[in-house]
């Protein structure tokens, strides 16, 4: 494989759509300060100014037109939240720090739909960019007081009279260990040491409630003892399961939907040492700079369907739509129809990865969306028109940081390629674009 | 969590990443797939599988009502027998079940007690894949109907879903199931069917990944051809309810059904599905709620399916905990009941009821294995071995379906 299409490759993984620009530079540094640079840290975003929820500040025995108001005013916030992320994936997205925020959106998968504060969304968005590029310690912390995933597990509930297992359960399943590696005592034990926790919505704080909280001592995960959240946090992240179940979830996000190949199996939950990680506490980068890096890697290209945020910020990113707020419509249009939208996964396990985006009405999607970004970039079409006919595929490939096409695609692509748009369009669907 | 759908359980099942992958690239000659689309076997019946996500409440959906153990445990849950809908002296609906209710009074509904698995396992991901896959005993990257459909020879059109995304129990080893959301193809002008045929077709030493996207092309100029067959023999607007991808309501759903069968599509099992039953807090108006977007649609279906040989069948993955929690809602738990309705369908309470008192764990115990119920489908309503796509599983239910 040649060196273009290994940095290529990284990009595509790492980054949530590279540009032909991207790929150029990338070549230019080489592939090791390439890794370095796009998996570097990131100062956390100013979040946009959403104003007061109005939702949590109505008062008891609001009238009916107060609360359709607030309701209202909440799902306009919402909006604005999910395009503000969605912008900053395409207009930051030469770095992999927003993505890696994606991922743990996807990870920690908590939805608006029953948290109902754009607010207390972003300030849960905030602590993984804050948390999320080190050990995993302080991000477990950060999460089981996050007021956001208090409210969507029903913590709130959970109170020493008699607990609520939701929240538990998910911790211990799909964030921190996977299934088979605690049992149904270990679920009712970390309840216990749950319960308490209320949120103030109108500040976006969580606090725990003396009165609400259970102190008798439990067994845990093998220890016994009075446990507060940080202990409960600390017994997950030295568990022998949790740094094995983050790289198998990095894995299905950046490697392959299929096993681990035994190479890259040693090396991933370890990661990159150097320079900030210990080697075994979880740190995400530092396992995603190994795998960029690994020579068994570029042996994945292909194996991985791009989840609809990564199609579609790609696309924006390389077709480079210059008025981006034009574009807001049809990107989410798009993402709807493929079933993605940010700040609404469809519960708490995430979104599905691999086969299940390849369905017949994605496939729909991708030709229809594909028409609709292209006819927001008339300079790029008119750059492939610019382009001798003989070589308009080799272009769009390149400006679509695709290898190339096969015989097949090829076929379908050369007698449209005198009409650039339908060119780019029909490009934007094909198998060749549509994994990575 | 009250937003569960089926897209959860793709995540943590193999059966999405797995099952799929050698269905790339088979496209079939689509002249041989239409010449078998109106023979039809006139005998052949229809399954109609309605899966229920999140975990629904067994308890407070057929009600023991006359249980003293019942309202005991979960005191603010409980409805009174004033307030059921008897099916005897000892059961009866949610209050919200009004038309599952006539049915049963009509002996059209067969409610099959106390249905599950050994060593039943609360996580949703982990119970939905077991009842998916058919395989509680160890992890199975195919669906069982999936298998059904790799046995009845592999045409995706054989077992269609009316949402956008494939559920895991029509993923099978060499096949799967067609997704038709909106029950119509959409596509934009200056795309051809003829570009469709070609990018479905399998490009040499591609990875497997990219030849199932190539493969969606093949599908879609299938699912296309039938749904034009549909179109042609009721003039009605499918297109009307077309939403672009987004997910369905269950009565849209099953209204496609409804139209595919009586159309005499070539289709023989049909998945819709509800979500929204997870239920940890504030269960008893929540669930009444969920239960009327069940039961409205269902028996208006299974009463417009009459006069077809259609058998309807509904389940979730697990029942809830016996015992309520403080917040008015219940955990995760275990057995539960399966409905099932239509053509053959001998109405009634089946098997026993788990007892209320001698648990595992606070859950109850179940007294039907979830294969048996497959098997008895997999024979009668699908006319199939159900031992070679159930693992060799000779299970079956007595008395339920004729």
């Amino acid at each position: 494989m040649t060196e273009r299409r290994v940095i290529a490759h990284v990009l595509r993984r790492l980054t949530p759509g590279p540009t032909a620009a991207d790929i150029d530079l990338g070549v230019a540094r080489g592939l090791d300060a390439t890794v370095r640079q796009v998996l570097a840290p990131v100062p956390p975003p100013a979040l946009p100014q959403l104003g007061p929820a109005a939702e949590a500040a109505l008062p008891k025995g609001a009238t009916k037109e107060a609360k359709q108001q607030a309701r209202q005013q909440m799902a306009a916030q919402v909006a604005e939240a999910t395009w503000w992320w969605i912008s900053r994936l395409v207009t930051t997205g030469s770095s992999g720090a927003e993505k890696l925020t994606f991922f743990w959106h996807g990870h920690w998968a908590t939805s608006v739909q029953k948290v109902r504060s754009a607010g207390l969304m972003l300030a849960q968005q905030q602590a993984f960019r804050r948390y999320g590029t080190g050990a995993s310690g302080p991000l477990v912390r950060a999460m089981l007081r996050d007021p956001a995933l208090i409210i969507w597990l029903d913590g709130q509930r959970n109170t020493r009279k008699a607990p609520n297992e939701n929240l538990a359960r998910e911790v211990m399943e799909l964030f921190t260990l996977g299934v088979g590696n605690y049992s149904e005592d270990d679920v009712k034990a970390a309840a216990k040491v749950l319960t308490g926790w209320q949120v103030d919505r109108s500040a976006g704080t969580a606090r725990l409630v003396a009165g609400r909280h259970d102190t008798a001592p439990v067994s845990l995960l093998g220890a016994t003892g009075v446990f507060g959240v940080d202990e409960f946090a600390d017994l997950l992240v030295r568990h022998p399961a949790h740094v094995p179940f983050l790289a198998s979830r990095v894995w299905a996000r950046y490697g392959s939907g299929d096993p681990v190949p035994a190479e890259l199996s040693a090396i991933l939950p370890a990661g990159d040492p150097a320079p900030e990680s210990t080697g075994t506490d979880g740190n995400v980068v530092a396992m995603l700079r190994a795998l960029a890096v690994h020579e068994a890697f570029p042996a994945t290209a292909g194996h991985l369907v791009k989840q609809p945020i990564e199609w579609v910020v790609g696309a924006v990113r390389q077709l480079a739509v210059p008025d981006l707020a034009k574009a807001r419509k049809p990107v989410l249009a798009a993402l709807h129809a493929l079933g993605q939208v940010p700040f609404r996964p469809p519960s708490v396990g995430g979104w599905p990865a691999g086969q299940a985006w390849l369905t017949t009405a994605a496939a729909q999607a991708r030709l229809r969306s594909g028409q609709a970004l292209v006819a927001l970039a008339p300079d790029t079409v008119q750059k492939v028109a610019q382009a001798p006919a003989g070589e308009r595929l080799d272009a769009v490939a390149r400006l679509l940081a695709v290898d190339g096409w096969t015989d097949r695609t090829a076929a379908v692509l050369k007698p449209v390629a005198a009409a650039p748009p339908r060119l780019l369009a029909l490009a934007l669907a094909t198998p060749e674009y549509t994994v990575h | 969590m009250d937003v569960i759908t089926r897209r959860r359980f793709l995540l943590a099942s193999g059966v999405a990443g797995g099952g799929l992958l050698a269905a790339g690239g088979t496209a079939y000659a689509l002249r041989d797939i239409l010449a078998t689309a109106g023979d039809r076997d006139p005998a052949a019946r229809t399954l109609v599988l309605v899966t229920l996500y999140g975990g629904n409440d067994g308890l407070n959906t057929v009600i023991p009502y006359a249980d003293p153990a019942y309202a005991t445990a979960r005191p603010a849950l409980a409805y009174d027998a004033g307030a059921v809908l008897k099916l005897d002296d000892e059961v009866g609906l949610n209050p919200a079940l009004t038309g599952l209710h006539r049915l049963f009074g009509e002996k059209k509904l067969a409610v099959v007690r106390g249905v599950g698995y050994p060593r039943p396992d609360r996580s949703h991901f982990r119970s939905m894949d077991i009842w998916q896959t058919g395989r509680p005993d160890r992890p199975e990257n195919t669906g069982w109907l999936g298998r059904w459909l790799d046995a009845a020879g592999g045409d995706p059109r054989l077992a269609v879903s009316f949402e956008p995304v494939l559920p895991p129990l029509l993923a099978g080893a060499t096949s799967a199931g067609a997704t038709v959301p909106g029950g119509s193809v959409r596509l934009p002008k200056d795309v051809s069917t003829a570009q469709l045929t070609a990018l479905g077709a399998a490009a040499p030493g591609e990875p497997v990944a990219q030849g199932r996207a190539a493969a969606c092309f093949a599908d879609l100029t299938r699912v296309q051809d039938l749904m034009h067959d549909v179109a042609d023999t009721e003039d009605d607007s499918a297109d009307a309810t077309a939403t672009g991808g987004s997910s369905q309501s269950l009565e849209s759903q099953l209204a496609l059904v409804a139209k595919c069968v009586q159309a005499g599509a070539a289709t023989r099992v049909y998945s819709v599905s509800l979500g929204g039953f997870d239920l940890h807090a504030d269960e008893k108006q929540a669930q009444e709620n969920q239960l009327a977007k069940l039961d409205k649609p269902l028996a208006a279906f299974a009463e417009r399916m009459a006069a077809h040989d259609v058998v309807i069948a509904v389940y979730s993955e697990f029942g809830r905990r016996v015992h309520a929690n403080a917040s008015d809602g219940t955990d995760h738990g275990t057995a539960s009941d399966v409905l099932l309705l239509g053509s053959g369908v001998r109405g009634g309470l089946h098997g026993e009821p788990p007892s209320l008192t001698d648990l595992d764990q606070g859950d109850l115990k179940f007294k039907i294995d979830f294969r048996d119920v497959y098997a008895t489908l997999l024979a009668d309503v699908l006319g199939s071995d159900p031992a070679r796509t159930l693992n060799g599983w000779t299970g079956r239910l007595d008395g339920v379906l004729a």
